[in-house]
């Protein structure tokens, strides 16, 4: 499974679509630091896909490029095959990319159900003097967003926090709210930043099963930044290798797990 | 000794009336701050701004017409029509439309990740060069501003605490339609915040700008708006004040009683802005009533802040401010 020009069935018997999105050559510095450098990869409809490597091997990186909150200077984002001018990260969030931080970025301040609802702010189209007035569209749209939101408390199992203010919520819950309010886009390409950093054995069970569902119940193709190993192998469909900004390896869990520069890069190399 | 009572108890009332328009521009503060975190010091420039715009409007005043005269040798002045007020006032929330808009596109977006001391420059900046405009714009006498709301005592006061007490209340009328609007602005801003798009997309922003830019939200787009929504404060601001005391220059110096009023309410709370503000209408009212006499009088110009200096040092995060906890 080399090649995958097209579309392709996992291991688990899953169909997976064509590309919906292909980085090619992107090379990322901050002013001699070379973050990334001459990557290319893509991702397909429908799978979950996984950028590993040790620290600071400029995953993040990788995945701040994506997002449009860093822009290459060479290399060009292709997206549903076109290619992407570079964009604000709101105007990729309004093409239907949605994504999670490493440090968690909620707001504070405001409930869980109110978090999730600005999941759904790029599926609001009313305009502010209809949103002022609260009349007709304003209120319908109210209903259908409010709808889709509660699905997802339910999917994810937040019920008995939704009117909780976010800042008071433990570790573990807020990365699942978090997760709540990318889903709440319905995003074509849910990004999550090392979605299990910090978090014990059992909340990563936990977050992996959401995970897994998500990408299960509502098809959503999934990236994800990972550094634990063992994770990543049970989750992903495919895998992309990086170390010191150079990618090192791609493919299945097991081409990748058997690769020789992948295994040095983990381990170490003896040097004599 | 009743009497005394008496008195006190109507300038109480009043200083909470004259608190309402200190709450008013300090409402003002308050939105940008949680918003943007900029302390914007050129609110109280805007309020005179905007009433001075509203004045110009209303009375078909030629803009720039000094600088036009000047430049070409003409005479003109007036344009020789009047706008009625309803008209007026709506065509100046344009005008402080465009203004926010001016002042995101020019100013504050090339000052994005700045220290908060350098936004607040800026500001400073943005005063002195809207002040500026606005002389040149409309020029600097003091203008009389009616928009028809209704002045003097209210008889009716007046005439049942005459009735009740023997003693007839002196309560203004503008005072009390400031009140009113000021509530009805209040609750307006309430109910925008809260359950209307635009306004979780606006607390969001005030919360965390990076979360808030991955959910689709044009940092752009929001504080474009919040100065839009400051600078409408301001022009309700600047109406009640400009009807009360005229459109002065001096207008501007009351952003300086609105700093008070965010020492002790925080800066970052809405209910804080207004208890804040009554807190120093009726401090200072009540202040200058009792002890004034005894210390020569004029006591108003300072225990404002003075109050504010012991807030200072009892709880500098202010009555309803976020508490500043600091790791270490």
């Amino acid at each position: 499974m080399n090649q995958m020009a097209g579309n392709y069935i996992t291991e688990d018997g899953r169909k997976i679509g064509g590309v919906i999105m292909e980085m090619k050559h992107i090379t990322l510095r901050f002013g001699g630091v070379v973050a990334i450098k001459d990557i290319s990869f893509d991702i397909h409809e429908g799978e979950i896909r996984a950028i590993i490597g040790p620290n600071g091997a400029g995953k993040s990186s990788m995945l701040n490029v994506i997002s449009g909150f860093y822009h290459p200077q060479e290399g060009e984002v292709w997206f549903h095959g076109a290619k992407r001018p570079p964009m604000k990260p709101y105007q990729v969030a309004e093409q239907g990319i949605a994504r999670t931080f490493q440090n968690i970025a909620l707001f504070d301040g405001m409930s869980v159900l109110d978090n999730i609802m600005t999941g759904r702010l790029t599926h609001m189209k009313t305009g502010i003097l209809a949103q002022a007035l609260w009349k007709g569209a304003a209120e319908r749209e109210e209903v259908t967003n409010r709808e889709v939101v509660e699905k997802i408390i339910d999917f994810l199992e937040i019920q008995h926090i939704r009117k909780t203010p976010v800042g008071r919520l433990p570790y573990g819950l807020k990365k699942r709210v978090e997760l709540a309010r990318a889903l709440a886009a319905e995003p074509k390409l849910l990004l999550l930043d090392e979605p299990m950093a910090g978090m014990n054995v059992e909340e990563k069970e936990d977050m992996s099963r959401y995970i897994l569902d998500t990408n299960d119940e509502f098809g959503t193709t999934i990236a994800l930044i990972e550094h634990d190993m063992g994770v990543v192998m049970d989750l992903s469909d495919r895998v992309v290798v990086m170390d010191y900004g150079q990618k090192i390896g791609d493919g299945t869990p097991d081409e990748v797990r058997n690769n020789q520069q992948v295994i040095d890069a983990y381990l170490g190399v003896a040097h004599d | 000794m009743p009497e005394q009572l008496l008195f006190a108890a109507e300038v109480t009332l009043n200083g909470l009336m004259a608190g309402v328009l200190y709450a008013l521009v300090a409402l003002g503060f308050v939105l940008i701050y949680k918003a943007s975190g900029i302390f914007n010091y050129a609110q109280g420039v805007m309020a005179l701004f905007a009433a001075l715009t509203l004045v110009g409007i209303m009375e078909g005043q030629v803009p720039f017409a000094h600088l036009i005269n000047i430049t070409f040798g003409t005479e003109i002045h007036h344009f020789g029509w009047h706008v009625p007020a309803f008209l007026a006032i709506v065509l100046t929330v344009g005008v402080m439309v465009v203004f926010a808009w001016c002042v995101n596109h020019f100013v504050m977006r090339h000052l994005i990740n700045q220290e908060p001391i350098i936004l607040f420059m800026a500001t400073i900046g943005l005063a002195y060069f809207l002040e500026g405009v606005g002389d040149l714009m409309w020029g600097s006498d003091i203008k009389r501003l009616d928009v028809g709301l209704p002045q003097g005592i209210n008889e009716v006061i007046d005439q049942v605490t005459f009735d009740a007490f023997g003693y007839g209340f002196f309560i203004d009328n503008l005072d009390m339609v400031a009140t009113v609007i000021a509530v009805i602005l209040v609750a307006g801003l309430v109910i925008f915040s809260q359950y209307t798009k635009q306004g979780r997309a606006l607390r969001a922003v005030a919360d965390d700008h990076q979360a808030a830019l991955s959910v689709g939200i044009s940092l752009n787009y929001i504080w474009v708006l919040v100065w839009s929504i400051a600078g409408f404060v301001a022009l309700v601001a600047g109406i009640m004040w400009g009807a009360k005391s005229g459109v002065q220059f001096s207008l501007s110096l009351i952003a300086l009683k609105a700093l008070p009023v965010l020492l002790i309410g925080g800066f970052t709370s809405i209910p804080g802005a207004i208890i804040g503000g009554l807190i120093i209408g009726v401090g200072e009212k009540l202040f200058e009533f009792a002890i004034g006499p005894m210390i020569g009088g004029a006591t108003e110009n300072w225990f404002a802040y003075v109050l504010a200096l012991i807030f200072l040092v009892i709880r500098p995060q202010g009555l309803f401010g976020e508490k500043i906890i600091e790791r270490v």
